[in-house]
């Protein structure tokens, strides 16, 4: 049996998909850094008082365990700020590491709901939680992405 | 006919020398980077730290409750309620738990637990409450601007919440960490264990 050249249009992009696919979930996670940073920048605070919506932290963050699992707050900014769960001053960071998987909740009046949740999963040891972890990994660059702009 | 196999480093004993050399340095390296590097904080840390912000409160044990006066030891600074159900008992065992667990250095550890409920938890009330965690422990109470004012210094929210003819508080359940120089150096959140406060408290204890 011969496979015509149309057949192989479709058959090559979806051994191509397969082929990234289980490379995502075979290939070890590993990131250059564990730690997961928002940054209050300078200016938020005349910004924010000339009316403008600004969000730094979306309302629920997701950590993962020995992969991105210390959260970095830093405020740039030339006023103190409430952010996450404690007030930080004027250059200061704020460095928070987990070691347990579960669901955080945090007070934090920089959010409308005035809670802020972290939720850290376990590390993805099995090839099915490489792929899901790639997979929202890239979800969430884009999230922080909208964020920041 | 049988060949005899060399032992195939002989030929190469200079490079064979070279790369034990280079592995004995990278454990070597390795061994000594872990030596030098900090002990970890199971707490959240602050950089820089800032001068914790102090106040003046009725104290539970009938003084003035500054934190001027625990300068040199390492203070654990909460806030809470001593109706609360469960986060603050929770939170005061484990911290008596840890206090227990530092052997001598456990005199250097004052626990202060600042009232958000000024109406019902009077010096005496959050000295009877405290003692039965730790007789060490001192409760701090005020009017409702004095512990108002503290809490904004510290960020610490409090939201009443009314249950019929009782209520409650919603209130931060982090407790933070305070150097012997009185410099607020880190934030240890709800739900860590004593050997975690322990922990923390021993590296601060032995700076």
């Amino acid at each position: 049996m011969t496979i015509r050249r149309t057949h192989w249009i479709c058959i090559l992009p979806l051994a191509g998909v397969l082929g990234v696919g289980a490379l995502a979930a075979v290939t070890p996670v590993s990131i250059e850094s564990n730690e997961q940073i928002f940054e209050i920048p300078k200016g938020t605070w005349a910004r924010r008082m000339a009316g403008d919506t600004v969000e730094i932290l979306p309302d629920e963050i997701r950590l993962t365990l020995g992969v991105r699992d210390i959260l970095v707050l830093k405020n740039s900014d030339d006023v103190p700020q409430m952010f996450g769960p404690t007030l930080m001053m004027p250059g200061q960071s704020f460095r928070l590491p987990f070691e347990m998987a579960s669901e955080y909740q945090f007070a934090c009046t920089a959010h409308a709901s005035g809670q802020m949740t972290i939720i850290v999963e376990p590390f993805p040891s099995t090839p099915w939680a490489r792929l899901r972890w790639r997979v929202l990994e890239v979800m969430r660059t884009e999230v922080l992405q909208e964020v920041k702009a | 006919m049988r060949s005899r196999r060399r032992f195939p480093f002989d030929r190469n004993s200079r490079v064979v020398n070279a790369a034990f050399l280079l592995l004995f340095s990278c454990l070597l390296y390795g061994g000594n980077a872990g030596a030098l590097e900090e002990p970890a904080m199971k707490a959240g840390v602050f950089s820089p730290a800032r001068v914790a912000p102090d106040f003046s409160l009725a104290a539970s044990d009938g003084s003035e409750l500054n934190l001027q006066r625990f300068r040199g030891k390492v203070v654990a600074l909460g806030f809470g309620f001593t109706s609360c159900p469960d986060v603050c008992p929770i939170t005061l065992a484990v911290l008596a738990q840890a206090r227990r667990k530092l052997g001598e250095l456990k005199e250097d550890l004052q626990v202060v637990y600042v009232t958000v409920d000024p109406d019902r938890d009077d010096a005496e009330r959050m000295r009877n409450y405290l003692a039965a965690f730790d007789p060490t422990f001192i409760g701090g109470t005020g009017t409702e601007e004095q512990l108002a004012a503290v809490r904004e210094e510290y960020g610490i929210m409090a939201k009443k919440t009314v249950y019929g003819k009782d209520y409650g508080f919603s209130h931060s359940s982090f407790t933070y960490l305070i150097d012997r120089q009185g410099k607020l150096r880190a934030l240890m959140t709800y739900g860590h264990t004593a050997e975690d406060f322990a922990n923390d408290f021993g590296i601060l204890l032995q700076e």
